[in-house]
Protein backbone atom coordinates (compact mmCIF):
# COMPACT_ATOMS: atom_id res chain seq x y z
CA UNK A 1 0.00 0.00 0.00
CA UNK A 2 1.62 3.55 -1.00
CA UNK A 3 0.59 6.81 0.10
CA UNK A 4 0.34 9.52 -2.53
CA UNK A 5 -0.16 13.51 -2.15
CA UNK A 6 -1.90 14.38 -5.05
CA UNK A 7 -2.63 18.34 -5.54
CA UNK A 8 -2.56 18.87 -1.75
CA UNK A 9 -5.18 14.89 -1.35
CA UNK A 10 -3.55 11.99 -0.06
CA UNK A 11 -4.60 8.99 -1.77
CA UNK A 12 -4.02 5.07 -0.88
CA UNK A 13 -3.16 3.03 -3.77
CA UNK A 14 -2.78 -1.12 -4.00
CA UNK A 15 -1.05 -0.70 -7.24
CA UNK A 16 2.36 -2.68 -7.16
CA UNK A 17 5.15 -0.53 -5.78
CA UNK A 18 6.96 -0.24 -9.30
CA UNK A 19 3.84 0.91 -11.12
CA UNK A 20 4.57 4.25 -12.82
CA UNK A 21 2.37 7.36 -11.08
CA UNK A 22 1.00 7.90 -14.59
CA UNK A 23 -1.14 4.63 -14.70
CA UNK A 24 -2.38 5.80 -11.27
CA UNK A 25 -3.51 8.92 -11.70
CA UNK A 26 -5.18 8.06 -15.25
CA UNK A 27 -6.27 4.71 -13.97
CA UNK A 28 -7.02 5.03 -10.13
CA UNK A 29 -7.73 8.74 -9.34
CA UNK A 30 -9.17 9.70 -13.19
CA UNK A 31 -6.62 12.55 -13.43
CA UNK A 32 -6.55 12.65 -17.50
CA UNK A 33 -4.32 15.38 -17.49
CA UNK A 34 -1.21 13.94 -18.14
CA UNK A 35 -1.27 11.95 -21.22
CA UNK A 36 0.66 8.72 -22.14
CA UNK A 37 3.01 9.33 -25.23
CA UNK A 38 6.10 7.37 -25.41
CA UNK A 39 6.38 5.53 -22.38
CA UNK A 40 10.22 6.04 -22.79
CA UNK A 41 10.69 10.09 -20.85
CA UNK A 42 11.82 11.17 -25.04
CA UNK A 43 8.45 13.37 -25.24
CA UNK A 44 7.09 15.15 -22.17
CA UNK A 45 3.18 14.32 -22.20
CA UNK A 46 3.31 12.75 -18.89
CA UNK A 47 5.22 15.64 -17.33
CA UNK A 48 3.75 16.36 -13.62
CA UNK A 49 5.49 18.10 -10.81
CA UNK A 50 6.93 16.61 -8.05
CA UNK A 51 8.22 18.67 -4.70
CA UNK A 52 8.23 21.55 -7.54
CA UNK A 53 10.39 19.89 -10.02
CA UNK A 54 9.16 18.41 -13.26
CA UNK A 55 9.17 14.79 -13.88
CA UNK A 56 8.49 12.17 -16.33
CA UNK A 57 4.95 10.62 -14.80
CA UNK A 58 5.09 7.60 -16.92
CA UNK A 59 8.74 6.54 -15.56
CA UNK A 60 8.62 7.19 -12.18
CA UNK A 61 7.07 4.27 -10.04
CA UNK A 62 5.35 5.19 -6.81
CA UNK A 63 7.26 3.79 -4.73
CA UNK A 64 9.69 6.81 -5.41
CA UNK A 65 6.92 9.34 -4.29
CA UNK A 66 5.68 8.39 -0.96
CA UNK A 67 6.01 11.81 1.21
CA UNK A 68 6.49 14.26 -2.05
CA UNK A 69 3.86 16.67 -3.17
CA UNK A 70 2.62 15.71 -6.36
CA UNK A 71 1.13 18.30 -8.81
CA UNK A 72 -0.65 17.81 -11.80
CA UNK A 73 -2.48 20.19 -14.02
CA UNK A 74 -5.68 20.12 -12.29
CA UNK A 75 -4.02 20.96 -9.58
CA UNK A 76 -3.07 24.21 -11.09
CA UNK A 77 -6.57 26.10 -11.69
CA UNK A 78 -10.14 25.88 -12.45
CA UNK A 79 -12.11 26.95 -15.60
CA UNK A 80 -13.86 29.99 -13.62
CA UNK A 81 -10.03 31.02 -12.50
CA UNK A 82 -7.61 29.68 -14.36
CA UNK A 83 -3.67 29.49 -13.88
CA UNK A 84 -1.84 32.17 -15.41
CA UNK A 85 -0.12 29.56 -17.26
CA UNK A 86 -3.23 28.00 -18.41
CA UNK A 87 -4.72 31.77 -19.42
CA UNK A 88 -1.47 32.30 -21.79
CA UNK A 89 -1.93 29.12 -23.44
CA UNK A 90 -5.95 30.24 -24.04
CA UNK A 91 -4.91 33.62 -24.94
CA UNK A 92 -2.22 32.88 -27.25
CA UNK A 93 -4.35 29.64 -28.82
CA UNK A 94 -1.01 27.46 -27.97
CA UNK A 95 -2.78 24.27 -29.14
CA UNK A 96 -3.29 22.03 -31.77
CA UNK A 97 -4.13 18.58 -31.15
CA UNK A 98 -3.72 19.21 -27.55
CA UNK A 99 -1.87 16.13 -26.82
CA UNK A 100 1.14 17.80 -25.31
CA UNK A 101 -0.17 20.68 -23.91
CA UNK A 102 -0.84 18.85 -20.46
CA UNK A 103 3.16 17.97 -20.44
CA UNK A 104 3.81 21.41 -20.98
CA UNK A 105 2.03 24.07 -18.95
CA UNK A 106 3.49 21.68 -16.33
CA UNK A 107 7.07 21.33 -17.33
CA UNK A 108 6.81 25.43 -17.65
CA UNK A 109 5.02 25.35 -14.28
CA UNK A 110 8.54 23.85 -12.20
CA UNK A 111 10.32 26.25 -14.67
CA UNK A 112 8.09 29.60 -13.23
CA UNK A 113 7.36 28.52 -9.96
CA UNK A 114 11.25 28.90 -9.04
CA UNK A 115 11.95 31.82 -11.41
CA UNK A 116 9.08 33.72 -12.55
CA UNK A 117 10.05 35.85 -15.12
CA UNK A 118 12.37 33.36 -16.99
CA UNK A 119 14.38 34.73 -20.06
CA UNK A 120 13.99 33.38 -23.60
CA UNK A 121 17.14 31.70 -23.37
CA UNK A 122 16.21 30.22 -20.20
CA UNK A 123 12.43 28.98 -21.35
CA UNK A 124 13.75 27.19 -24.25
CA UNK A 125 16.75 25.31 -22.86
CA UNK A 126 14.07 24.55 -20.03
CA UNK A 127 11.07 23.38 -22.20
CA UNK A 128 13.76 21.33 -24.45
CA UNK A 129 12.71 17.90 -23.26
CA UNK A 130 8.97 18.44 -24.22
CA UNK A 131 7.59 17.51 -27.75
CA UNK A 132 5.12 18.79 -29.66
CA UNK A 133 4.17 16.92 -33.16
CA UNK A 134 1.89 19.54 -34.43
CA UNK A 135 4.27 22.05 -34.79
CA UNK A 136 2.94 24.42 -32.15
CA UNK A 137 6.35 25.09 -30.19
CA UNK A 138 6.26 28.77 -31.48
CA UNK A 139 2.78 29.17 -30.10
CA UNK A 140 3.61 27.67 -26.74
CA UNK A 141 6.64 29.50 -26.19
CA UNK A 142 4.64 32.61 -26.54
CA UNK A 143 2.15 31.70 -24.02
CA UNK A 144 5.54 30.72 -21.50
CA UNK A 145 6.57 34.34 -22.07
CA UNK A 146 3.45 35.75 -21.51
CA UNK A 147 2.56 33.65 -18.05
CA UNK A 148 6.64 34.73 -17.36
CA UNK A 149 5.41 37.89 -17.54
CA UNK A 150 1.98 37.54 -15.50
CA UNK A 151 3.35 35.66 -13.16
CA UNK A 152 6.57 37.66 -12.33
CA UNK A 153 3.93 40.81 -12.33
CA UNK A 154 1.77 39.06 -9.71
CA UNK A 155 4.92 37.86 -7.66
CA UNK A 156 5.49 42.52 -7.38
CA UNK B 1 81.83 30.48 13.50
CA UNK B 2 81.58 27.51 11.01
CA UNK B 3 78.07 27.40 11.55
CA UNK B 4 78.37 31.22 10.32
CA UNK B 5 79.94 29.78 7.03
CA UNK B 6 77.74 27.17 6.39
CA UNK B 7 74.84 29.26 7.13
CA UNK B 8 76.23 31.85 4.47
CA UNK B 9 77.50 29.28 2.36
CA UNK B 10 73.61 27.72 2.08
CA UNK B 11 72.34 31.34 2.05
CA UNK B 12 74.63 32.24 -1.18
CA UNK B 13 73.36 28.97 -2.87
CA UNK B 14 70.08 29.82 -2.07
CA UNK B 15 70.31 33.64 -3.80
CA UNK B 16 72.01 31.39 -6.91
CA UNK B 17 69.28 28.78 -7.54
CA UNK B 18 67.18 31.46 -6.52
CA UNK B 19 68.43 33.86 -9.45
CA UNK B 20 68.40 30.68 -12.02
CA UNK B 21 64.80 30.18 -11.27
CA UNK B 22 63.64 33.91 -12.20
CA UNK B 23 66.18 34.15 -15.17
CA UNK B 24 65.23 30.73 -16.67
CA UNK B 25 61.06 31.85 -15.75
CA UNK B 26 61.13 35.07 -17.49
CA UNK B 27 60.24 35.04 -20.81
CA UNK B 28 60.56 38.83 -23.32
CA UNK B 29 57.63 40.19 -24.94
CA UNK B 30 56.75 39.56 -28.57
CA UNK B 31 56.12 43.03 -29.98
CA UNK B 32 52.61 42.70 -31.32
CA UNK B 33 51.38 42.61 -35.05
CA UNK B 34 49.01 44.34 -36.59
CA UNK B 35 46.14 41.78 -37.37
CA UNK B 36 47.02 39.78 -40.58
CA UNK B 37 44.56 40.00 -43.36
CA UNK B 38 42.49 37.11 -43.73
CA UNK B 39 43.87 36.88 -47.19
CA UNK B 40 47.76 36.88 -45.83
CA UNK B 41 46.27 32.89 -45.01
CA UNK B 42 46.27 29.97 -47.48
CA UNK B 43 42.97 28.24 -47.77
CA UNK B 44 44.46 24.73 -48.10
CA UNK B 45 46.21 25.59 -44.08
CA UNK B 46 42.81 27.28 -42.86
CA UNK B 47 40.85 24.03 -43.60
CA UNK B 48 43.48 21.83 -42.28
CA UNK B 49 43.13 24.46 -39.41
CA UNK B 50 39.66 23.82 -38.83
CA UNK B 51 40.07 20.69 -39.05
CA UNK B 52 42.82 20.58 -36.19
CA UNK B 53 41.11 22.78 -33.83
CA UNK B 54 37.58 20.34 -34.05
CA UNK B 55 40.50 17.43 -32.86
CA UNK B 56 41.38 19.24 -30.10
CA UNK B 57 38.24 20.35 -29.42
CA UNK B 58 38.97 23.72 -28.55
CA UNK B 59 36.16 25.19 -28.75
CA UNK B 60 34.43 23.35 -25.52
CA UNK B 61 36.78 25.39 -23.15
CA UNK B 62 36.94 28.34 -25.03
CA UNK B 63 33.41 29.57 -25.71
CA UNK B 64 31.13 30.57 -22.97
CA UNK B 65 27.74 28.70 -23.29
CA UNK B 66 25.57 32.20 -24.19
CA UNK B 67 28.58 33.51 -25.69
CA UNK B 68 30.51 33.35 -29.38
CA UNK B 69 32.60 30.30 -30.27
CA UNK B 70 36.38 30.89 -29.15
CA UNK B 71 35.89 34.07 -27.07
CA UNK B 72 36.77 32.69 -24.42
CA UNK B 73 35.13 33.07 -20.52
CA UNK B 74 34.17 29.89 -19.67
CA UNK B 75 35.43 29.00 -16.33
CA UNK B 76 36.84 25.51 -15.61
CA UNK B 77 36.76 24.39 -12.14
CA UNK B 78 40.28 23.05 -10.90
CA UNK B 79 41.21 21.58 -7.29
CA UNK B 80 42.79 24.86 -6.90
CA UNK B 81 40.02 27.73 -7.76
CA UNK B 82 38.60 29.07 -10.98
CA UNK B 83 40.36 29.44 -14.33
CA UNK B 84 38.54 31.32 -17.01
CA UNK B 85 39.62 30.16 -20.65
CA UNK B 86 41.10 33.15 -22.85
CA UNK B 87 39.69 34.64 -25.57
CA UNK B 88 41.33 32.85 -29.01
CA UNK B 89 39.26 34.99 -31.91
CA UNK B 90 41.75 37.39 -33.79
CA UNK B 91 40.65 40.47 -31.85
CA UNK B 92 43.42 43.19 -31.44
CA UNK B 93 42.41 43.91 -27.91
CA UNK B 94 41.18 41.19 -26.01
CA UNK B 95 41.87 38.10 -28.15
CA UNK B 96 44.99 37.27 -30.03
CA UNK B 97 44.81 39.74 -32.84
CA UNK B 98 48.04 40.95 -32.21
CA UNK B 99 49.75 37.50 -31.87
CA UNK B 100 52.22 36.72 -34.25
CA UNK B 101 52.98 32.94 -35.36
CA UNK B 102 55.73 33.06 -33.18
CA UNK B 103 53.89 34.58 -30.18
CA UNK B 104 51.44 32.01 -30.42
CA UNK B 105 53.58 29.07 -31.40
CA UNK B 106 55.10 29.88 -28.14
CA UNK B 107 52.18 29.66 -25.99
CA UNK B 108 51.42 26.40 -27.08
CA UNK B 109 54.60 24.66 -27.18
CA UNK B 110 55.97 26.45 -23.12
CA UNK B 111 53.06 27.77 -22.05
CA UNK B 112 53.91 31.32 -22.22
CA UNK B 113 51.75 34.28 -23.75
CA UNK B 114 52.76 36.87 -25.71
CA UNK B 115 53.80 39.89 -23.15
CA UNK B 116 56.09 36.93 -21.72
CA UNK B 117 53.69 35.23 -18.84
CA UNK B 118 53.09 31.56 -17.74
CA UNK B 119 50.04 30.52 -18.85
CA UNK B 120 48.18 28.05 -16.40
CA UNK B 121 48.24 24.14 -17.24
CA UNK B 122 44.69 24.25 -17.27
CA UNK B 123 45.76 25.23 -21.15
CA UNK B 124 47.23 21.64 -21.82
CA UNK B 125 50.25 22.39 -23.30
CA UNK B 126 52.11 19.96 -21.78
CA UNK B 127 50.12 18.00 -25.20
CA UNK B 128 49.81 20.89 -27.37
CA UNK B 129 54.22 20.82 -27.12
CA UNK B 130 54.23 17.67 -29.04
CA UNK B 131 52.78 19.89 -32.16
CA UNK B 132 54.29 19.87 -35.57
CA UNK B 133 55.24 23.20 -37.00
CA UNK B 134 53.07 22.75 -40.04
CA UNK B 135 49.83 21.86 -37.73
CA UNK B 136 50.72 24.73 -35.34
CA UNK B 137 50.73 26.72 -38.54
CA UNK B 138 47.46 25.66 -39.64
CA UNK B 139 45.89 25.88 -36.49
CA UNK B 140 46.92 29.64 -35.94
CA UNK B 141 45.55 30.53 -40.02
CA UNK B 142 42.42 28.76 -38.25
CA UNK B 143 41.99 31.27 -35.62
CA UNK B 144 43.48 33.87 -36.93
CA UNK B 145 40.54 33.86 -40.06
CA UNK B 146 37.58 33.72 -37.76
CA UNK B 147 35.08 36.84 -36.38
CA UNK B 148 37.06 38.60 -34.26
CA UNK B 149 34.49 39.48 -30.72
CA UNK B 150 35.43 41.96 -28.19
CA UNK B 151 35.16 39.74 -24.74
CA UNK B 152 37.08 40.84 -21.57
CA UNK B 153 37.52 37.42 -19.18
CA UNK B 154 36.74 37.99 -15.69
CA UNK B 155 39.78 37.78 -13.22
CA UNK B 156 41.05 34.04 -12.42
CA UNK B 157 39.74 32.96 -8.57
CA UNK B 158 42.87 31.21 -7.18
CA UNK B 159 44.13 31.39 -3.76
CA UNK B 160 47.92 32.77 -2.81
CA UNK B 161 50.61 32.32 -4.25
CA UNK B 162 49.25 30.50 -7.51
CA UNK B 163 47.51 33.40 -8.17
CA UNK B 164 51.05 34.87 -8.92
CA UNK B 165 51.71 33.54 -12.56
CA UNK B 166 55.69 32.55 -11.43
CA UNK B 167 54.22 29.80 -9.28
CA UNK B 168 53.53 28.20 -12.71
CA UNK B 169 57.46 28.62 -13.61
CA UNK B 170 57.61 25.85 -10.88
CA UNK B 171 55.51 23.71 -11.62
CA UNK B 172 56.40 23.83 -15.42
CA UNK B 173 59.85 23.13 -14.38
CA UNK B 174 58.89 19.96 -12.60
CA UNK B 175 56.26 18.67 -14.87
CA UNK B 176 56.44 20.46 -18.04
CA UNK B 177 59.02 18.16 -20.93
CA UNK B 178 58.56 19.84 -24.09
CA UNK B 179 59.01 18.31 -27.76
CA UNK B 180 57.53 17.77 -30.48
CA UNK B 181 56.16 14.48 -30.99
CA UNK B 182 58.82 11.67 -32.14
CA UNK B 183 57.75 9.03 -34.29
CA UNK B 184 57.95 5.16 -32.91
CA UNK B 185 59.30 2.94 -36.15
CA UNK B 186 58.27 -0.42 -33.90
CA UNK B 187 54.03 1.31 -35.10
CA UNK B 188 52.96 1.66 -38.51
CA UNK B 189 52.12 5.47 -39.78
CA UNK B 190 48.67 5.04 -38.87
CA UNK B 191 49.60 4.17 -35.20
CA UNK B 192 51.71 7.17 -35.19
CA UNK B 193 49.69 9.54 -36.51
CA UNK B 194 46.92 8.49 -34.22
CA UNK B 195 49.47 8.90 -31.05
CA UNK B 196 50.43 11.93 -32.63
CA UNK B 197 47.00 13.41 -32.28
CA UNK B 198 46.02 11.75 -29.06
CA UNK B 199 49.06 12.55 -26.68
CA UNK B 200 49.16 16.03 -28.34
CA UNK B 201 46.14 18.20 -30.18
CA UNK B 202 43.49 16.09 -28.67
CA UNK B 203 44.88 15.75 -25.21
CA UNK B 204 43.24 12.70 -24.05
CA UNK B 205 45.44 12.12 -21.05
CA UNK B 206 44.07 15.12 -19.76
CA UNK B 207 41.28 13.76 -18.44
CA UNK B 208 42.17 9.89 -19.12
CA UNK B 209 45.17 9.65 -17.06
CA UNK B 210 45.12 10.13 -13.31
CA UNK B 211 46.91 13.74 -11.72
CA UNK B 212 48.67 14.19 -8.61
CA UNK B 213 48.51 16.53 -5.78
CA UNK B 214 50.11 19.36 -7.50
CA UNK B 215 47.45 18.46 -10.92
CA UNK B 216 50.14 16.71 -12.74
CA UNK B 217 49.40 14.03 -15.10
CA UNK B 218 50.94 10.56 -13.34
CA UNK B 219 53.77 10.02 -15.99
CA UNK B 220 53.65 6.20 -15.02
CA UNK B 221 50.22 5.76 -15.32
CA UNK B 222 49.08 7.46 -18.56
CA UNK B 223 45.51 6.74 -18.99
CA UNK B 224 45.25 4.81 -16.17
CA UNK B 225 42.06 6.90 -16.02
CA UNK B 226 41.06 10.52 -14.54
CA UNK B 227 38.68 12.83 -13.71
CA UNK B 228 36.86 15.92 -16.06
CA UNK B 229 34.27 18.39 -14.35
CA UNK B 230 33.14 15.58 -11.74
CA UNK B 231 32.78 13.16 -14.79
CA UNK B 232 35.19 9.91 -13.91
CA UNK B 233 36.88 9.53 -17.75
CA UNK B 234 37.53 5.75 -17.60
CA UNK B 235 40.87 4.40 -17.69
CA UNK B 236 42.09 3.32 -21.57
CA UNK B 237 44.93 1.37 -20.61
CA UNK B 238 45.05 -2.16 -19.25
CA UNK B 239 42.48 -1.01 -16.35
CA UNK B 240 40.05 0.15 -18.88
CA UNK B 241 36.84 -0.87 -17.00
CA UNK B 242 34.80 -1.67 -20.28
CA UNK B 243 33.06 -5.46 -20.07
CA UNK B 244 33.75 -6.32 -23.67
CA UNK B 245 37.36 -4.74 -24.74
CA UNK B 246 37.36 -2.28 -26.60
CA UNK B 247 38.99 -2.29 -30.24
CA UNK B 248 40.23 0.10 -32.91
CA UNK B 249 36.74 -0.53 -34.73
CA UNK B 250 34.21 -0.33 -31.60
CA UNK B 251 36.42 2.46 -30.89
CA UNK B 252 36.32 4.30 -34.61
CA UNK B 253 32.08 3.67 -34.49
CA UNK B 254 32.46 5.71 -30.73
CA UNK B 255 34.05 8.49 -31.12
CA UNK B 256 32.68 8.67 -34.72
CA UNK B 257 29.46 8.34 -34.54
CA UNK B 258 28.62 8.53 -30.46
CA UNK B 259 27.03 5.51 -30.41
CA UNK B 260 28.73 1.99 -29.79
CA UNK B 261 26.40 -1.18 -29.50
CA UNK B 262 28.38 -2.66 -26.84
CA UNK B 263 29.47 -0.02 -25.03
CA UNK B 264 26.81 3.16 -25.29
CA UNK B 265 27.41 6.55 -25.33
CA UNK B 266 29.49 9.25 -24.50
CA UNK B 267 28.57 11.13 -21.44
CA UNK B 268 29.14 14.40 -19.94
CA UNK B 269 32.50 16.08 -21.16
CA UNK B 270 32.95 13.22 -23.71
CA UNK B 271 29.60 14.23 -25.45
CA UNK B 272 31.54 17.36 -26.59
CA UNK B 273 34.49 15.52 -28.13
CA UNK B 274 32.69 13.17 -29.99
CA UNK B 275 30.73 16.02 -31.66
CA UNK B 276 33.56 17.80 -32.44
CA UNK B 277 35.46 14.66 -34.09
CA UNK B 278 32.30 13.93 -36.00
CA UNK B 279 33.73 17.04 -38.15
CA UNK B 280 36.67 15.54 -39.10
CA UNK B 281 37.92 13.44 -41.81
CA UNK B 282 37.69 10.03 -41.12
CA UNK B 283 41.10 9.15 -41.53
CA UNK B 284 42.01 10.95 -38.45
CA UNK B 285 39.37 8.88 -36.02
CA UNK B 286 40.55 5.88 -37.35
CA UNK B 287 44.06 6.99 -36.25
CA UNK B 288 42.95 7.79 -32.83
CA UNK B 289 41.23 4.93 -32.49
CA UNK B 290 43.94 2.54 -33.48
CA UNK B 291 46.18 4.65 -31.18
CA UNK B 292 43.91 4.09 -28.54
CA UNK B 293 43.11 0.35 -28.91
CA UNK B 294 46.15 -0.42 -28.36
CA UNK B 295 46.85 0.85 -25.19
CA UNK B 296 45.00 -2.18 -23.54
CA UNK B 297 47.11 -5.19 -24.64
CA UNK B 298 45.20 -8.21 -26.02
CA UNK B 299 44.04 -10.15 -22.57
CA UNK B 300 42.89 -13.52 -23.26
CA UNK B 301 41.30 -13.69 -20.22
CA UNK B 302 39.02 -10.49 -20.46
CA UNK B 303 38.34 -11.51 -24.05
CA UNK B 304 36.97 -14.83 -22.48
CA UNK B 305 35.08 -13.29 -19.98
CA UNK B 306 33.49 -10.56 -22.70
CA UNK B 307 32.44 -13.30 -25.00
CA UNK B 308 31.02 -15.30 -22.30
CA UNK B 309 28.94 -12.24 -21.20
CA UNK B 310 27.87 -11.55 -24.79
CA UNK B 311 26.40 -15.05 -24.79
CA UNK B 312 24.55 -14.87 -21.73
CA UNK B 313 23.20 -11.21 -22.67
CA UNK B 314 22.39 -13.16 -26.10
CA UNK B 315 19.68 -15.72 -24.46
CA UNK B 316 17.29 -13.02 -23.22
CA UNK B 317 14.60 -15.89 -22.56
CA UNK B 318 17.12 -17.67 -20.24
CA UNK B 319 18.84 -14.76 -18.42
CA UNK B 320 16.36 -12.97 -16.04
CA UNK B 321 13.88 -14.63 -17.63
CA UNK B 322 11.56 -12.33 -15.65
CA UNK B 323 12.64 -9.52 -13.04
CA UNK B 324 13.26 -10.64 -10.08
CA UNK B 325 10.14 -9.74 -7.42
CA UNK B 326 11.28 -6.20 -6.25
CA UNK B 327 12.88 -7.09 -2.96
CA UNK B 328 13.68 -3.91 -2.46
CA UNK B 329 13.04 -0.30 -3.13
CA UNK B 330 16.04 -0.06 -5.54
CA UNK B 331 14.87 -3.07 -7.56
CA UNK B 332 11.37 -1.62 -7.61
CA UNK B 333 12.55 1.83 -9.17
CA UNK B 334 14.82 0.27 -11.66
CA UNK B 335 11.51 -1.69 -12.47
CA UNK B 336 9.05 1.12 -13.12
CA UNK B 337 12.01 3.78 -14.45
CA UNK B 338 14.64 1.88 -15.91
CA UNK B 339 13.43 -1.30 -17.07
CA UNK B 340 11.87 -0.08 -20.44
CA UNK B 341 14.79 0.66 -21.89
CA UNK B 342 17.88 -1.10 -20.07
CA UNK B 343 15.16 -4.15 -19.20
CA UNK B 344 17.73 -7.53 -21.12
CA UNK B 345 14.79 -9.03 -21.67
CA UNK B 346 12.16 -6.04 -22.86
CA UNK B 347 13.14 -4.60 -26.50
CA UNK B 348 11.99 -0.93 -26.78
CA UNK B 349 12.51 -0.48 -30.27
CA UNK B 350 14.56 3.11 -31.25
CA UNK B 351 14.93 4.31 -27.28
CA UNK B 352 16.86 0.62 -26.51
CA UNK B 353 19.14 1.29 -23.90
CA UNK B 354 22.03 -0.56 -23.42
CA UNK B 355 22.02 -3.73 -21.41
CA UNK B 356 23.47 -1.95 -17.95
CA UNK B 357 26.06 -5.68 -17.86
CA UNK B 358 28.08 -3.48 -20.81
CA UNK B 359 28.65 -0.32 -19.19
CA UNK B 360 31.61 0.77 -18.16
CA UNK B 361 29.72 3.34 -15.66
CA UNK B 362 27.74 0.54 -14.02
CA UNK B 363 30.83 -1.73 -13.89
CA UNK B 364 33.35 0.96 -13.38
CA UNK B 365 35.52 1.41 -9.94
CA UNK B 366 34.15 5.37 -9.92
CA UNK B 367 30.32 6.03 -9.53
CA UNK B 368 30.01 9.41 -10.21
CA UNK B 369 29.35 9.13 -14.15
CA UNK B 370 26.00 7.09 -13.18
CA UNK B 371 25.09 9.32 -10.45
CA UNK B 372 24.96 11.90 -12.82
CA UNK B 373 23.34 10.33 -15.92
CA UNK B 374 20.07 9.36 -13.59
CA UNK B 375 20.49 12.84 -12.33
CA UNK B 376 20.57 14.95 -15.34
CA UNK B 377 20.00 12.56 -17.69
CA UNK B 378 21.70 12.48 -21.43
CA UNK B 379 20.37 15.52 -23.33
CA UNK B 380 20.75 16.05 -26.85
CA UNK B 381 22.19 19.59 -28.66
CA UNK B 382 19.41 22.65 -28.40
CA UNK B 383 18.58 22.01 -31.87
CA UNK B 384 18.07 18.16 -31.49
CA UNK B 385 14.77 16.68 -30.23
CA UNK B 386 14.19 14.87 -26.83
CA UNK B 387 16.82 13.46 -24.83
CA UNK B 388 18.73 10.63 -25.16
CA UNK B 389 17.96 9.41 -21.54
CA UNK B 390 15.70 11.55 -19.22
CA UNK B 391 17.16 13.15 -16.12
CA UNK B 392 15.51 11.43 -13.17
CA UNK B 393 17.24 14.06 -10.69
CA UNK B 394 13.41 15.80 -10.04
CA UNK B 395 12.00 12.11 -9.15
CA UNK B 396 14.10 10.45 -7.04
CA UNK B 397 15.68 11.08 -3.32
CA UNK B 398 19.44 11.10 -2.68
CA UNK B 399 18.49 7.71 -0.86
CA UNK B 400 16.40 6.54 -3.39
CA UNK B 401 19.56 7.12 -6.04
CA UNK B 402 21.49 4.76 -3.98
CA UNK B 403 19.05 2.10 -3.52
CA UNK B 404 18.91 2.26 -7.33
CA UNK B 405 22.56 2.07 -7.59
CA UNK B 406 22.87 -0.36 -5.34
CA UNK B 407 20.65 -2.76 -7.31
CA UNK B 408 22.15 -1.72 -10.26
CA UNK B 409 25.71 -2.41 -9.48
CA UNK B 410 25.36 -6.00 -7.91
CA UNK B 411 22.36 -6.85 -10.40
CA UNK B 412 24.16 -6.19 -14.17
CA UNK B 413 28.08 -5.86 -12.69
CA UNK B 414 28.06 -8.41 -10.03
CA UNK B 415 30.47 -6.46 -8.39
CA UNK B 416 29.88 -5.07 -4.41
CA UNK B 417 28.46 -2.01 -4.02
CA UNK B 418 30.76 1.64 -4.19
CA UNK B 419 31.54 2.76 -1.03
CA UNK B 420 30.46 6.03 0.35
CA UNK B 421 28.24 6.19 -2.66
CA UNK B 422 25.38 8.32 -0.27
CA UNK B 423 28.37 10.71 -0.20
CA UNK B 424 28.85 11.09 -4.01
CA UNK B 425 25.02 11.91 -4.79
CA UNK B 426 25.08 14.19 -2.12
CA UNK B 427 28.27 15.97 -3.19
CA UNK B 428 27.38 16.14 -6.91
CA UNK B 429 23.70 17.31 -5.90
CA UNK B 430 25.03 19.73 -3.95
CA UNK B 431 27.04 21.15 -7.11
CA UNK B 432 30.46 19.95 -5.08
CA UNK B 433 32.54 17.65 -7.19
CA UNK B 434 32.92 19.62 -10.25
CA UNK B 435 36.54 19.09 -10.68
Amino acid sequence: MVTLTVNGRQHQTDAETDTPLLYVLRDELGLNGAKFGCGLGQCGACTVNVDGRAIYSCLTPIVALEGKEITTLEGLGTVDKPHPLQRAFMDEQAAQCGYCIAGMIMRANALLQNQPGASEAVIRAHMQPNLCRCGTHMRILRAVRRAALAMKEAAR
Amino acid sequence: MRAGRIVLGLLVILILCGGAFFFWASWPEIAAIQPPAKTSFDPAAVKRGGELVAIGNCITCHTRSDGKPLAGGRALTTPFGRIYATNITPDPDTGIGRWSQEAFDRAMRRGVDRRGEHLYPAFPYDHFTQLSENDLKAIYAYLMTREPVQALMPANELPFPLNLRVTVAAWKLLFLRTGTYRSDPVHDVEWNHGAYLANSLAHCGACHTPRNFLAAEERGDAFGGGSAEGWYAPALNAASPAPVPWTKDSLYTYLRHGFEAQHGSPTGPMREVVASLAQVPESDVRAIATYVASLAPPNPDRQRRAEALLRKLGQPETVGAALPAPPNAGAAIFAGACAVCHSPTRSSGSAEGINLALSSAVNGPDPRNAIRVIIGGIHQADTEPGPLMPDFGGAFTDAQIADLLNYVRTRFAGQPTWPDLLDHIRRIRQGQDNS
